[in-house]
This record gives C-alpha cells, structure tokens and sequence, in this order.
C-alpha cells in the first residue's frame, strides 16, 4: 500500500516521487491559481521542456467517504468512468486518447479519487473535453457494471488475496482502527463487491463527482492563462451541486496493543508494527510530523540508515528492515516498523530489537551528520522530482485534494530542515509506547495445505 | 492506492520493451536535424561514450553497462552475474558498505546498480554542483574500479538471497515465470534465474565474483551513458575518471549462444493454494537487433501491448470480464528474448481464458491486423513520441541502450519512417516468422487447477 506514497517527503528513497522544494521556487516557474464561476479549481504548472502536458483531474472523496456495506465503491466508480457516456461510447475514451499519442488511466486512494493523460501539449483540449464530459455524463449501465465488477473482484485476488504481505498489511489497519474508516481496504471487502450494484456506483457518482469537488491540475508546455480558457469552455457549463456533509469519524483513543496474526502460504514470517501518531493538519505551526519524517529517514532513508546498518548487516537479525511516515492524509496517522527475521531467528526478537532502535534514539538521540544527511536527501529530492512532470502534477493535487495548499510543499522543506536534534529525540520518546501500537504477524503455511472452502458468493446481482 | 490498470508485471517488461523502440519526433517537430544531438566518443582505454547536455535542470545522470548480466551466468553458477553487481556497493576503494550508502546519502545522490538478462553496470543520479557531483563521482568510481568483495558481505547476502529465493518460490507468479522460462529457453542462460538457485548460490565463492568482475567488467566494453547539466570537457573528465582503471580486454569475449527454436508445444500445470491461475503463453521472441523489429513492435501494441487499445485486453477483460491485467510482450535482447502473454484470472475461468487467448493469438498471426488497427497503432506511438524523451531519465535510459546494442545515433531520426512504414503485411509476415501458435510453451500455476488438467 505504500507503493503510492504521493507527497510526503517519507517517499524520498522513491525518488520520482519526492518533493519539489527551495531551487523549485527560485528556479522554475509559479503554479497559476484559477477558480471558474461553478466552483471547480484549477492549478497550472508551466514546465517547458519538452511538448508535453500531464492533465489531471482529482475528485476530493476516497474510500473513506465510503459506507460499510459498500466498501470499494470508490474504486468501482473510477473503474465504471471509462464506460461510456452517450457522446463517447464505451472504450471510446481510452482509444480517442491513445490515437492522440497520449496515455490514460486513474487511481483512487483512501483520501481522492484522480483521472489523468499524458499527451502532446497540442491534444490538451481533447482531454479536458472528455473529462468534463464523464464528469456529468455518465451512463453506468447495469451490462458493462456486471463485468466490470468481475474485473475489480479479480483486481482483488490479484492485489490482495494472493498476497500474504497484502492480507497483512489489511488486516494491521482493519485492527489498528475502530471506527475511522482508513480502517477499510481501498479496494472494498470481497463480499462487499460480491454484492455490489450498479446503483451503489450511480450514488456515489451522484454524491461526489461535481465540478465543486474537483481539481484540474496540468504540468507541461501550456500557460496559464491558455488552460484557464479551456477549462473555462469545456468545464464552465457544468452546474455545481451540494455536496453531502462530512462526518469526522474520530477514532477513539486506543487503550492498549493489539495484536494480529494472518496465516497465509509463505515461506518466511514478517511483522508490521504500527504506532498510532500525528499528521500534518497546520504546516506552519505544526512541528511533530516534521519530526517524524526525519526520524523515518533517519531509520530507513538510505541502505546505510539505522535500520539496515543494525538489524541486517550488524547483527543480521533481520533479512529486511523498514520504518515508513505518511505525514500528509485527511485521516489518522502511523508510524510503521517492518521487518522479515533471518533464518533462524524468530518474530519476537526481530519485534523487540525495531523497538529498541527507536528507543535508542529515545534515550541517545540523533547525531548532527545522520540529520544532515536526511535533510540533504530531501533538498535533493525536490530536484530530481523537477525531472517528471507526472510527479509535479501529482504533488499539486494530492496536497490540494486533502484541503493543503500546494505551496505547502515547500514550507515542508523548509520547516524539515529545521527539525532539531531534540526534536527527533522527542517524538521518539512520546509515540512508541505500547498504548497506541498495533503489531500484525504473517504466520507463514505450507504451500500444500489446502485451502479453506470458499464461502458461499453470497447473492449476485 | 488502487488503480484501474496493473502497472505489475506488465509495465515491467513492457517498459523494457518501449525503452528500446524510442521513435522520431520528426513528424511533430518537423526538424531536420537530430532531435537530441548526441556526442559520442570513445576513452584512451576504449570504452564507448554517449552523452547529451541539457542545463534546464541542475543534475546529472551517469551510467556504465558491461555486457555482464545473468546471460553469461554459466550453468553451475546461476546467480554469479548478479552477485557480482549486487556486491560491487558492499565495499570497494578502502570504504565500507555503510560508508559508500552515507557518503552518497551526505550529497543527496541516488546510486544504483543496474541489472538485466544482458547487461549489468551502475547508474548515478546526482545534483549537478560541482561539490555535490564530485563527491558522488567519488564514490562511484571507487565502487566501480575498486570492489572488494568483503566475504563477509558475500555470506551475508547469499543468506538473504536464498531465503528470498525460497519466499518467491511460494509465490504463484515467480513458480509461473520459472516454469515458463525453463520450457522456453531449455538450458540457454535465459532460462535461468538471474537471482540463482539454492544450490548455485550457496557455492558462489569470493573468488566467483573477483573472476567474473575480471572479465566482464572491462574497459573496451564499457557503455558510459551521460545526461544533464555538464559541459563536454566535464563529461570526458568524468568518463576517463569511470573507465581508465578498468580491467583490461577481459578474455572472455563473452559471447552468448543461440536460443533454439520450440520443436513442439509444451506445458506445464502445477498447483498451488492461490484464488487466481496465472497463466503465460509464448516463446522465443526476437533479438534487439532483428530486422522484423519495427513490424513485431507495432504489431504487437495491436494485440496486446497497447493497455486498453490492444485486442487481447478487448477479448479477455473488456468483453468478458475475465482478468484484470492481461498482456503479450517482446523482450529484445542480444539473443531471441522472450514473447509472452500473461494473465490472472478466477481458477475456474482459467480453461476459458486460456482458450481466448489462444484464438485471438492464432487469428492475429494468422490474419495480421487490419488497416483501422495498424493506423491506430501509428498514431499511437507516432503521436506519442514526445513523452519517450521528456525528462533527463528517459534520455537517459535511451541512450544507453542505443549505446549497448550499437543502434546507429540517428535511431531517432528515422524511427517515424521505420513506424510508419510497417504495413498489415509486414506484421503478418514477422509473427509468421516469429510466432508458430501450435508450437508455443502454455504454464498455469494455480486457482485450483490440478496438474492433470489438459491446459
């Protein structure tokens, strides 16, 4: 699940994914800000190097606005959003695009739905005219949602149910959360799709799919003001709508560990630990979640980080070690410890000694070149990620899309470079208790045992 | 993050293949001259050289490929090749594993090793300031020229390594690839695994690595790859600076033996607890430097390499529902690389699939496309030339590989004409020339299917 680490600069050991940052606002151009008259917003990158445009579209509801029962039907929806309207008929908008020369898909988180091309900067009209076109015609027939629904079940077989490390990392959040709904898989509960029907997709499309929800965002060889104009022509008409109000959905205080197992075939164990912890909500006032970054940098920022350093080439208790941070996200934060013992070695131990490495930083704290270090990755990060206009685009509107500006992007550098040494030793010492940690163990079984009958598929629509 | 189009498997071998089809822009940018001038030169100790200056950004990308991936992997030491790259940052020019991964980390750069069934080297990415790139210079040249193959380093990573190895062979898709490469490639060393086996693993010595790094890492076979902000006096500095030290004509003039043809059609259903059977089909595809090339590259973004454009995912997903990802790719090497089609799909919908499959192929080898889908096709990939070069990394990638198979430097140049002048004949004649439907390897792994199930 943390292939998608959109934003948060936790994500800069995956390079293209990193932050832009300091050189980005000295050396590149502004973002244009623009809102049309129907609500929707509109976000221009200009980056000039080659004769390209990243179009993208971000709705702000995930799968946690979804409703138990329902689960997934974010993901089905965005599925569903290539099937058709009555002027573009089913496939027609994947194959319009593709004879452009450009390139098309979507993806859904737990926070935004978004929709996006890439194409010749010439071909920008084209896909904003079939966005907006999807954005309030769809058909949603009951035909083409029978079959898809039997893609998105195989989505979850593939995704999911054939893969232990997937089962666990489910199953660490639907025990790590009891009332907030990032406790939900994005791709929905198995029975949950099993039951779905088409009129789930249609509200949902009728709830959250409106211009007053939405963002377009485009990077590439266009202006500003060029984009305002199209988006103006092809998006201006549609009417906004209400949106449905929001509940908070606070997960209440947790009162203790809790432990998982999941047995799935495997050959070796893994543990997932995950400490329930802040998230950024003031980037300016804010400092813990800045705190954390660099501890998970600290930790795991490169092969040399403490993590790896101590556990697989010290004393080679572990044949993997990891620590991740997602800091930016509408719902509850963790921090999560990961780890495969070495043959030999148990669970338990490989458990208790990710533990003590973050107590070590409790008790001895960080040395000024490990914060260097981390805060040199990060600078550097923001550069490297000037090298993909997909990534620039996706940064914009993964901040906006929760309710951050994108111009947070660079206070987050900047107040990362801040963080102290004591800083880091402080969140250390305050969130990696046992109160608010969750600990999920894959109990490894035979390839041979069969397995458990599948349960009935329930009532097919 | 959930997305509506696998980006798994499919991406990985397709992107191999896109990298290696760059096409011309000439139709769009309507220039005569090259699109990106590359310089290329050779080092006082013959390794070849390819670079191209763009300031916009301030960073670099460096890289050095030796014809030193897992298809020179003798038989009994499945695994050395990769070993030997793997290692090369384990501990080389009086430093420490820890200290080359803080000392790159100290600057921001990003190294990496870099790993194929053909090719085998290092890739930079660094801040282009000269402190910044300098020191991250420093390190890698002294990975590159100075490895040390600590044996502690080594015992250590091969135990990781086996028990990876075990782990992925509980795992539906790697027991499927390995099937499928086995019964492909027989005993040609695309068949083997690049991470090894147990048994070979466990018998890779030091001296293994020393050896093989010996030969294949050698200077007159060097590929040096250089892309951003430098000048061209830097950029020879630095290439001297990465190759002179290298190992001298390495005596093996590593050459790699023929891939046979399949002589019938083999199969191979073995059973595993997975919910999904996967599925591949295919065989011996073409080599990089295969006339067909052009034909069976645009032939096959019409039957499966297009996503959504492509027939097999119109027959198998689209119609019918039937599999999320589902795919046909072309994997161009030295040597005929692999051709094939992969899908999951419910175990009880596997025969059906596998049957779809099997006709749509047969139908487009037998019939070739037609004129809508070839015009498609070219509008696709004609359309889409801009966004195969529009960052420093894809330049990059590009022209190490014009640089590693010895493609000429005007490729660019004349890739549209090689698109556009691919016509429904061609694509016909090359599958029939490359792919015989009846003669083709069928492995499925999984969904309950049993293994005396007639795939």
């Amino acid at each position: 699940m943390r292939v998608f680490v959109l934003i948060w600069l936790t994500a800069l050991s995956l390079g293209w994914f990193s932050a832009p940052g300091e050189t980005w606002a000295a050396g590149s151009s502004a973002v244009h800000e623009y809102r049309l008259d129907n609500g929707m917003r509109i976000l221009v990158k200009e980056d000039h190097r080659a004769p390209v445009a990243v179009s993208m579209v971000w709705y702000g509801a995930g799968s946690m606005d979804e409703f138990n029962g329902t689960t997934g039907v974010a993901h089905v929806l965005e599925h569903m959003m290539f099937k058709g309207t009555p002027k573009v008929p089913m496939g027609e908008f994947s194959r319009k695009i593709a004879r452009a020369g450009g390139r098309d898909n979507a993806f859904t988180s737990r926070d935004y739905t978004a929709y996006f091309q890439t194409l010749h900067r010439d071909r920008l009209p084209l896909a904003l005219e079939l966005e907006a076109d999807r954005m309030t015609n769809l058909l949603l027939t009951k035909e083409e949602f029978e079959k898809e629904i039997q893609v998105v079940m195989e989505e979850r077989r593939w995704r999911t149910d054939d893969r232990p490390t997937a089962l666990l990392y489910e199953a660490l959040m639907a025990t790590a959360l009891k009332a907030h709904p990032y406790r939900q898989p994005v791709i929905g509960w198995m029975n949950d799709l099993q039951n779905m029907r088409v009129e789930d997709a249609r509200d949902w499309y009728q709830r959250w799919y409106a211009p007053n929800n939405a963002i377009l965002v485009v990077v590439g060889n266009v202006t500003g003001d060029e984009v305002h104009r199209l988006a103006r022509e092809y998006f201006g008409a549609i009417p906004p709508r209400a949106l449905p109000e929001r509940k908070p959905q606070l997960e209440p205080d947790q009162r203790g560990m809790r432990r998982v197992v999941v047995k799935a075939p495997s050959e070796l164990p893994s543990v997932y630990l995950a400490f329930r912890v802040p998230k950024l909500r003031d980037p300016e006032k804010d400092w813990e979640p800045y705190a954390l970054d660099v501890l998970e940098g600290v930790l795991s920022g490169h092969e040399g980080a403490r993590l790896t350093a101590s556990l697989v080439r010290g004393s080679r208790l572990a044949a993997s070690a990891g620590a991740g941070y997602q800091g930016t996200g509408r719902g509850p934060g963790f921090f999560l410890l990961t780890g495969t013992p070495s043959e030999g070695k148990t669970v338990a131990e490989l458990e208790a000694a990710l533990r003590a490495e973050v107590r070590r930083i409790a008790e001895e704290g960080v040395g000024r070149e490990e914060l260097d270090r981390v805060k040199a990755q990060v600078v550097a990060a923001q550069v490297f990620a000037r090298d993909s206009m997909f990534a620039q685009a996706s940064q914009m509107g993964a901040l906006e899309s929760i309710g951050l500006s994108h111009r947070t992007i660079d206070i987050m550098v900047d107040r990362i470079r801040e963080v102290t040494p004591e800083q880091v030793q402080e969140v250390a010492a305050r969130y990696f208790g046992d109160e608010a940690l969750t600990v999920a163990v894959l109990d490894p079984q035979p390839l041979s045992q069969k397995r458990r009958a599948a349960p009935p598929a329930g009532a097919r629509h | 993050m959930t997305a509506r189009r696998s980006f798994g498997a499919y991406e990985r071998i397709v992107r191999g293949v896109a990298w290696l089809c760059l096409l011309l822009v000439a139709s769009i940018a309507g220039k005569a001259y090259a699109l990106l001038p590359i310089q290329d030169w050779k080092t006082a100790s013959g390794a070849r050289v390819l670079l191209v200056v763009n300031n916009d950004l301030p960073m670099l990308d460096v890289s050095v490929d030796f014809p030193a991936g897992s298809g020179f992997d003798a038989p009994d030491k499945a695994g050395l090749a990769s070993y030997t790259n793997h290692l090369l940052k384990l501990g080389a020019g009086g430093l420490s594993e820890n200290e080359i991964s803080q000392r790159t980390a100290d600057v921001g750069a990003q190294l990496s090793g870099r790993f194929t069934a053909d090719r085998a080297g290092l890739y930079l990415r660094t801040l282009s300031s000269t402190k910044e790139r300098d020191r991250a210079l420093d390190v890698m040249t002294r990975v590159l020229l100075q490895p040390e193959f600590p044996a502690e380093a080594l015992a250590r990573e091969k135990a990781r390594g086996i028990a990876g190895l075990k782990e992925a062979d509980t795992r539906p898709d790697t027991i499927a690839s390995r099937a499928f490469r086995r019964l492909v490639f027989g005993d040609h060393p695309y068949g083997r695994r690049a991470a090894g086996e147990v048994e070979t693993v466990s018998a890779l010595t030091r001296a293994d690595l020393l050896d093989f790094y010996r030969r294949h890492y050698v200077a007159d076979r060097a590929v040096v790859s250089i892309m951003g902000d430098i000048t061209r006096v830097e950029a020879e500095r630095i290439a001297e600076l990465l190759t002179s030290k290298l190992p001298r004509g390495g005596d093996a003039q590593a050459s790699m033996p023929s891939v046979r043809a399949l002589e019938r059609p083999q199969s191979s259903v073995l059973s595993h607890p997975a919910s999904q059977a996967h599925i591949l089909v295919g065989g011996p595809g073409i080599r990089r430097s295969d006339p067909d090339y052009f034909p069976i590259f645009v032939g096959n973004y019409i039957l499966g390499g297009g996503g959504f454009a492509s027939r097999l995912n119109e027959e198998v997903r689209q119609k019918r529902g039937l599999a999320y990802s589902v795919y046909s790719a072309f994997v161009p090497l030295l040597r005929e690389g692999p051709f094939q089609i992969g899908l999951q799909t419910r175990g009880d919908q596997a025969q059906a699939a596998l049957k779809i499959v099997r006709e749509t192929l047969s139908t487009f080898v037998t019939s070739g496309p037609s004129e809508q889908e070839l015009e498609e096709a070219k509008n696709n990939l004609i359309g889409g030339f801009p966004m195969r070069i529009d960052s420093n990394r894809k330049i990059h990638e590009y022209l190490a590989t014009i640089g590693f198979y010895d493609l000429p430097l005007d490729y660019l140049d004349r890739f549209v004409e090689n698109i556009r002048k691919v016509s429904v004949n061609d694509i016909k004649a090359a599958f029939e020339r490359r792919i015989q439907p009846e003669r083709l390897v069928t492995v499925v792994v999984g969904g309950g299917v049993e293994p005396t199930a007639q795939p």
